[in-house]
């Protein structure tokens, strides 16, 4: 739609904008011509529709003729200090992305240092602070819970925060990290490589190793895939790897991303899994990225709320 | 020729009864919407899920409802206003059969899921097709029968019809413009705010022409029939025509307020918006005033009471809408139930009430009989139908305004005091109010059905003689 950054449109739309007006306005003055004086009725025109159809002639409502009028001489104004016709410039400078940077740089102003005193703070104290921890849990509650739930429990394919089984770490550090970053977590696709077979067979020996009822053969079979491929990013013993985001597989909390049955984890081995949390720095700022980051540390260290 | 000497009273017949049949039906899905929204356990399966009957229950009231409606009177009042049977038999009979057919296929794909996902739109391309050519005949057969009138002058009713079917056709065309992949499947040839400006230019209109100028030409005809009074002012309605045809093509920006839509673009839907305010109004003056002289029939006259009600509540939504396209307004009342409840004003107040005064005007005239077959029946209806739109549309504003205030509201730290839900929450009282309301206005219209159906069983269907002009017509 290129074309239409073509200086014509512009006139094209003025000139239909300002004809229109005009002939509202003409219709509307050619039609006052009409007065009944005191006490005078309206006549009938001499048209007859139907049998009985008919019509008065009254003239128009003054007050009707009035509003009419002051609704085009608004039109006019409002259409000169917001610009409508952009041929005719845009003498006071209003624009809607130019209103919307006022009112958010007058919200930094005034809500900026709320956040950003915490921001000498520790997080481990932030999420001690009583004021810091109920400002924590607003922006947890607007922000957060479409995807981690409001008591912060997850829920299929969006990480728990309270049962210590961290995908990325959670030392202080790194949770701000994650909320400022966000994070791309992959797990590449084996249903082609291994094969059906294969695939059931790495899947029980996963679940043998997080403690589930396995298939004792399928197990042991599986336990050289995983030493070759799985290992490489889960570790050797499954415990994961926190640098690249490859979950623990033995974690005691027993909880999953995904769910831990066989059909599951068979899913997740055969097409892979790609999760995405998003950056929240340039929209929340340091000050509000801390801040919540105090809030989810609190959500599993129970002894600092 | 013996023919010529009657009015086509058949099309007229058959539009008239498939009005309350799809009245019916498009009432009864939007109440069981209404009611999955208050219990969600309501949405079965894909089928009948909301997301899919929304759709069947807009266009079910709008075009199948509404439609029937106008095409009905506007056949009738034509013939009867131009002293003229109408063009031609066949094609009045292609119009009727093909507009149900559409009304069928709709009926059949939304449900499947079949859609174009625009909205008040959302019939696949050979269902477009099939529309425009129906639309297309429809036109033919009334502007034709128009240009053999018998009376010189064009009756007021007839230039609103007119407008509408003109309107119609060419909103319909240009937003349907669609690139097929497959049988039932297809795309819109705009994109980005191209197409959601289209989009809303077309769905405004479909206000503006379809909702509006098509039942003020209903208006027109039976507002003075029924009151024995001429139209107050025959000045006001020239003008108010004009500058409503003129004014509404401007409007649809106003529904992309705060959008990517470039900011010109807002603007001036925004002031046109405006200006609609006083052609609108010149509309229920013209109509309300037409009553002066003979108040007093108010008290006995239950049609009347449909149609006088009718105008009250087009001037209340006409003068709600204007301050709704107020960007300041808007911002509050965008994306909430306050728009819901401003369209059922509309909707049910002017649309529906107009509609249902001007059956009950027909069908004794359809059927050779003088009056319907129970009077009391059609008060009772009224007043159903009252208390209806006044729960729903209370029920609106309130949970509307409810969740504008919420979802604005921020705490001392600038973060926002209320999730989501929590407006979800406040809301359900008033989803549960606006079912009882859906379910009394549904109510009355299945006594209509019932009255009609009286009235049919004890008449006969006849074709009423085409009198001579009047000599000084």
């Amino acid at each position: 739609m290129t074309d239409f950054y073509s200086g014509f449109w512009g006139v094209f739309i003025a000139v239909i904008v300002i004809a229109s007006l005009i002939w509202l306005a003409y219709v509307l003055k050619s039609q006052m011509v009409l007065k009944l004086k005191k006490g005078e009725q309206a006549q009938v025109l001499h048209h007859t529709w139907d049998g009985d159809l008919q019509e008065y002639n009254n003239p128009l409502p003054g007050w009707w003729v009035g509003l009419f009028f002051l609704t085009i001489v608004f039109a006019v104004g409002y259409l000169v200090v917001y610009p409508g016709l952009v041929v005719f410039g845009n003498a006071w400078g209003w624009s809607s992305g130019g209103q919307y940077q006022k009112e958010v740089t007058k919200a930094d102003n005034k809500y900026g240092p709320l956040y950003n005193k915490f921001l000498a703070m520790p997080v481990p104290d932030v999420a001690k602070d009583q004021e810091a921890h109920a400002m924590g849990k607003r922006l947890f509650y607007t922000y957060c819970i479409q995807c981690h739930g409001s008591d912060g429990r997850g829920a299929k394919g969006f990480p728990n925060l309270v049962n210590h089984d961290w995908m990325y770490g959670g030392s202080p550090e790194k949770i701000v990290e994650t909320i400022s970053g966000g994070r791309h977590g992959q797990m590449p696709a084996f249903g082609a490589a291994f094969g059906e077979e294969k695939v059931k067979d790495v899947a029980n020996y996963v679940l043998k190793i997080s403690g589930n009822n396995f298939n004792d053969a399928r197990a042991t079979r599986g336990a050289a895939t995983f030493a070759q491929v799985c290992a490489a990013c889960h570790g050797p013993d499954g415990h994961g790897n926190q640098d690249v985001g490859a979950p623990n597989l033995t974690h005691p909390s027993k909880v999953w991303l995904y769910g831990k049955a066989e059909s599951t984890i068979i899913e997740t081995i055969t097409n892979g899994r790609n999760n995405v949390m998003p950056a929240w720095k340039d929209f929340l700022g340091d000050g509000k990225v801390h801040v919540l980051a105090g809030y989810v540390y609190s959500l599993s260290h129970s002894e600092t709320k | 020729m013996e023919n010529q000497a009657t009015y086509n009273y058949k099309v007229v017949r058959q539009f008239a009864l498939m009005t309350v049949v799809w009245g019916i039906v498009g009432m009864l899905v939007g109440v069981l919407i209404a009611a999955q929204l208050v219990w969600p356990e309501l949405n079965v399966g894909p089928y009948f899920h909301f997301g899919r009957l929304r759709a069947l229950h807009t266009s079910g009231v709008i075009f199948a409802f509404g439609g029937c409606g106008l095409m009905a009177t506007s056949l009738y009042v034509v013939q009867r206003t131009c002293n003229v049977r109408l063009l031609s038999d066949k094609l009045a009979a292609f119009v009727f059969w093909g507009y149900q057919a559409v009304i069928v296929s709709v009926i059949i794909t939304y449900p499947l899921g079949i859609t174009f996902n625009k909205e008040y739109a959302e019939m696949e391309w050979p269902i477009k097709v099939l529309l425009a050519i129906v639309w297309v005949a429809y036109a033919v057969l009334f502007f034709g029968t128009l240009a053999k009138r018998k009376v010189k002058h064009i009756y007021v009713a007839n230039w609103f019809y007119g407008g509408f079917i003109l309107a119609v056709a060419l909103l319909h065309i240009v937003n349907s413009a669609f690139i097929p992949v497959s049988m039932w499947k297809s795309y819109s040839v705009y994109s980005g705010a191209v197409d959601a400006m289209v989009q809303w230019w077309y769905g405004h209109n479909a206000v503006g022409f379809f909702l509006t100028a098509g039942f003020l030409g209903m208006m027109y005809y039976f507002v003075p029939k029924q009151a024995g009074r001429p139209i107050y002012s025959y000045r006001l309605s020239v003008v108010h025509f004009w500058a409503l045809i003129f004014t509404y093509m401007w409007a649809g920006p106003h529904h992309l307020h705060y959008t990517a839509l470039p900011d010109w673009t807002q603007s001036l839907g925004m002031v046109f918006s405006l200006i609609l305010l006083a052609p609108s109004w010149g509309g229920m003056i013209n109509g309300i005033m037409t009553l002066s002289g003979a108040w007093h029939k108010l008290r006995t006259d239950p049609i009347l009471k449909f149609l006088i009600t009718a105008l009250s509540f087009y001037g209340m939504s006409t003068f709600e809408g204007p301050m709704m396209a107020i960007k300041t307004v808007n911002a509050l009342s965008h994306y909430t139930d306050w728009t819901i409840g401003h369209v059922h004003s509309g909707a049910l107040g002017w649309v529906a009430m107009i509609t249902i005064g001007s059956i009950y005007y027909l069908i004794p005239r359809l059927f050779n009989r003088e009056q319907m077959y129970s009077i009391k029946l059609i008060e009772v209806h009224f007043w159903m139908a009252t208390l209806g739109v006044v729960l729903y549309i209370s029920s609106m504003w309130i949970a509307g305004v409810t969740q504008g205030l919420m979802w604005r509201a921020v705490n001392p730290d600038g973060t926002l005091t209320y999730a989501f839900i929590d407006a979800v929450k406040a809301t359900h009282p008033y989803y549960f109010i606006r079912v009882l309301g859906g379910l009394c206005y549904f109510g009355g219209m299945v006594l209509m059905l019932y009255n009609v159906l009286r009235t049919i069983a004890e008449g006969k269907a006849v074709d009423a003689q085409i009198p001579a002009v009047a000599a000084h017509a």
